[in-house]
């Protein structure tokens, strides 16, 4: 019998199930409830109640005059040329952090993939040296190395075209969005090799052996057989990036704190409710950037049409 | 199903763990997480120092005989962040908040809403004989004294010796902007002011708009929807004309743009040094630097001080004003003893104590009698003076906006136009606070 179709009136025929199988779905409930409830608390009770904050007129230091009113701080937001601004630069550090950080990760773990087996562990762990120190810290000494009085950078590189003692890397978007990124792009590019190198051992070396053997070039091996066949790998960890990308605060928050063109959105809605006290308007900046971040998840999912249920038995 | 060993263990150990979690819970209470302690502890909130408010907390505990005892709670590092967490404080109705350190722009806000407890009037007058004017301003909300001022600070002008002689400029008495720059421009050196997006740009806005005789604010007290500023105004334009020629002129130096007021002296005490505004924080560090070995004495000795420069060569200028000032919490379970506290804190000899050990001047004048500010701050007299003449920062509960809205029109300094930049300023934050855009 197909258990899969209707049962002709168009309801689905209610599954049995065994006095075993009642009771360990009982058992899994009550393992996992605990866990279920403690993720509503701490993830949909604080999404709820900035969606509702985000309809009031609403200052931490003016409580008196709270009010109600609608949707207008969204339209304010939306139509506001600062919200875009910082939008696109968000974007901007997104894109290239996540590219480079793609091909970078790739070509580290090819590396880790192909290192002989005594160097394998020491490799793997200076590889992973960078993702290991805390971001605020990174952001620190990132900037202490550029900035124009502390910084080395200027001393060592002043052979480089462009560069030179009086070069001041924050004082202008385009240098300082430069500093952000490659800081941000240094510390994660690690993340990324290790996901990737997940994926990496799970190519079957028979497929590899095969398209060698037929001929191909090694450029045609990784384009026709290693990378399809680690396309959930590089989903995962492109989204996983995406998302942390997107919502970079520490490194500008450091570096420039937003000045000259390097506002980004997590920084604008920090401004807003955490300097500003205007809990009703930065309410509305955080939904608005969740729901960026929703959009981020849906993309790359149907982007790489990789269903990830499916490998463990969910459909 | 057989029972496991581990499991019979567990439920033959159950009253034992029961136990011992009473015991971790009670352990918990007793060591301070729980309850709070005596009637008489006042938490003190305090901005970061050098250890000077912690001191003065256990002096004034040790002197109150047992009727209080203080204990202080560190603040974040800056200004900003520190209102930050004693606005959320205070709006939670948090009680702990007994006596905190309060910059003087922040004040309004918080006195606006109800969130300090007023100061009774044998209090204020106590606190408020001899301090000087600008203090006092600060420390007052709508005529009424809200705040106690416990320290004042101001900025004056500190010069190279060896670079004003070779200029040709007289500093025998006050000088002008004009001059500084030419002086600066003449011997191809660097002038040490902040033009960093931050809060130091608001400073040094204010200090030029008051000296040229205008105000940021024409009505403090306006709302938002009604707030009328002054940034448009032919003291506003004039502003933007030191600012945008020492910008586009390079007289700041390539590091300008990100310079806050330790980058500027970290330039001055260099060999591009010649003139630079400051707070008097500046001579301890150069003394310190001096001792430790990583500066020469030559620039020590080369350095001099004098009033902040002026607008006009017929006009006093109004330097910036800065310190700290004590509030009582509305929530505070000891508003009576916290005041009394205040009292102690905010005494002549803590005052003088204080300027000495931490280098923070006192707002009381009284205390600059104190033989040993001269032997530590040669220019302590100057630093009276400059206070005397000093004028806040706008007293407004919507502060944040206003200097969020400076800061990022005003800097960089060479991107500043006197014929742009105070109107497209003064539009920018009206339209904020009237809730028309973001900030």
């Amino acid at each position: 019998m197909d258990v899969g179709k209707g049962n002709g009136n168009g309801k689905k025929p209610r599954k049995q199930y065994s006095d075993r199988a009642r009771a360990e779905r009982r058992l899994g409930w009550m393992l996992a409830g605990p866990a279920f409830l403690v993720m509503l608390a701490v993830t949909l009770y604080p999404i709820l109640q900035a969606v509702y904050d985000s309809l009031f007129q609403f200052r931490l230091t003016a409580p008196e005059e709270r009010a109600f009113i609608g949707v207008e701080n969204y339209a304010v937001i939306l139509t506001d040329p600062v919200w875009w601004i910082a939008l696109r630069t968000t974007v901007f550090i997104t894109v290239v952090t996540v590219v480079v950080e793609l091909v970078l990760g790739f070509a580290l773990a090819l590396v880790m993939h192909k290192a002989l087996k005594s160097v394998r562990g020491p490799l793997r762990t200076a590889i992973l040296v960078p993702y290991g120190i805390i971001t605020v810290v990174s952001a620190f000494a990132w900037f202490y190395a550029f900035d124009i009085n502390s910084g080395y950078v200027n001393n060592w590189f002043s052979w480089v075209p462009g560069i030179d003692e009086n070069l001041n890397w924050f004082a202008q978007g385009g240098t300082a969005l430069f500093v952000i990124m490659a800081s941000e792009i240094w510390k994660t590019t690690p993340f990324i090799s290790l996901l990737l190198l997940a994926g990496l051992a799970q190519v079957p070396d028979e497929l590899t052996e095969a398209a060698k053997v037929d001929g191909a070039t090694w450029w045609e091996q990784m384009r026709k057989v290693v990378i399809p066949n680690m396309k959930a790998a590089i989903m995962v960890a492109v989204l996983f990036r995406a998302l942390d990308a997107f919502r970079i605060f520490d490194n500008v928050f450091i570096m420039t704190n937003g000045a000259y063109g390097t506002e980004v959105l997590s920084l604008l809605a920090y401004r807003q409710s955490i300097s500003r006290l205007e809990i009703g308007l930065g309410s509305a900046v955080s939904v608005l950037l969740f729901v960026c971040v929703l959009l981020i998840c849906f993309v790359a999912i149907k982007l790489f049409k990789v269903d990830l249920a499916g490998s463990q038995g969910g459909k | 199903m057989p029972t496991s060993r581990r499991t019979r263990n567990a439920v033959k150990n159950r009253p034992r763990a029961v136990v011992l979690a009473g015991l971790v819970i009670g352990t918990m209470a007793m060591s301070g997480c729980g309850p709070a302690e005596a009637d008489n502890s006042l938490t003190w909130y305090i901005n970061p120092d050098a250890g000077g408010q912690a001191a003065i907390a256990q002096r004034c505990s040790d002197e109150s005989e047992g009727r209080y005892r203080i204990e202080t709670s560190l603040l974040p590092n800056d200004a900003a962040s520190q209102r930050e967490q004693l606005a959320r404080r205070l709006a939670a109705g948090d009680t702990s908040l007994d006596i905190m350190s309060l910059d003087p722009p922040f004040v309004p806000e918080l006195a606006e809403p109800g969130f300090l407890a007023p100061v009774p009037d044998d209090v204020a007058e106590a606190t408020t004989e001899n301090v000087v004017e600008g203090a006092i301003a600060g420390a007052t909300w709508k005529d009424e004294l809200v705040t106690v001022p416990f320290w004042a600070n101001t900025q004056i002008l500190w010069y190279r010796k060896s670079v004003a002689e070779a200029a040709g400029l007289d500093m025998s008495g006050p000088v002008t902007w004009e001059q500084v720059m030419e002086a600066a421009r003449s011997q191809d050196k660097t002038l040490g002011v902040q033009g960093q997006q931050g809060e130091s740009m608001t400073v040094w806005v204010n200090a030029l708009i008051e000296s040229a005789g205008g105000s940021i604010l024409v009505d403090p007290e306006a709302t938002a929807q009604t707030i009328e500023l002054g940034l448009d105004t032919d003291a506003g334009v004039a502003a933007a004309e030191v600012i945008s020629t020492i910008g586009e002129d390079g007289l700041g130096g390539p590091g300008l743009p990100t310079a806050d007021e330790n980058a500027s002296l970290i330039g001055f005490q260099g060999d591009s040094g010649s003139f630079m505004v400051n707070w008097p924080f500046v001579w301890p560090a150069t003394v310190a630097a001096v001792e430790a070995g990583t500066l020469d004495q030559a620039v020590l000795d080369d350095i001099a001080w004098g009033i902040y420069p002026r607008m006009a060569e017929d006009e006093e200028a109004a330097p910036p004003l800065g310190g700290i000032n004590l509030g009582v919490g509305a929530k505070s379970d000891n508003p009576e003893l916290a005041f009394e506290a205040i009292e102690c804190i905010v005494s002549v000899e803590n005052q003088a104590e204080y300027f000495v050990t931490n280098g923070n001047p006192p707002a009381n004048t009284e205390a600059y009698e104190d033989p040993r500010i001269e032997e530590s701050f040669p220019m302590s007299e100057t630093i009276r003076d400059s206070l005397r003449a000093a004028a806040p920062r706008p007293q407004t509960p919507f502060y944040n906006e206003v200097s969020t809205g400076i800061q990022q029109t005003w800097a960089p300094p060479a991107g500043v136009d006197p014929e742009t930049t105070p109107e497209t300023s003064s539009d920018f934050i009206i339209s904020v606070l009237r809730g028309e855009q973001l900030l």
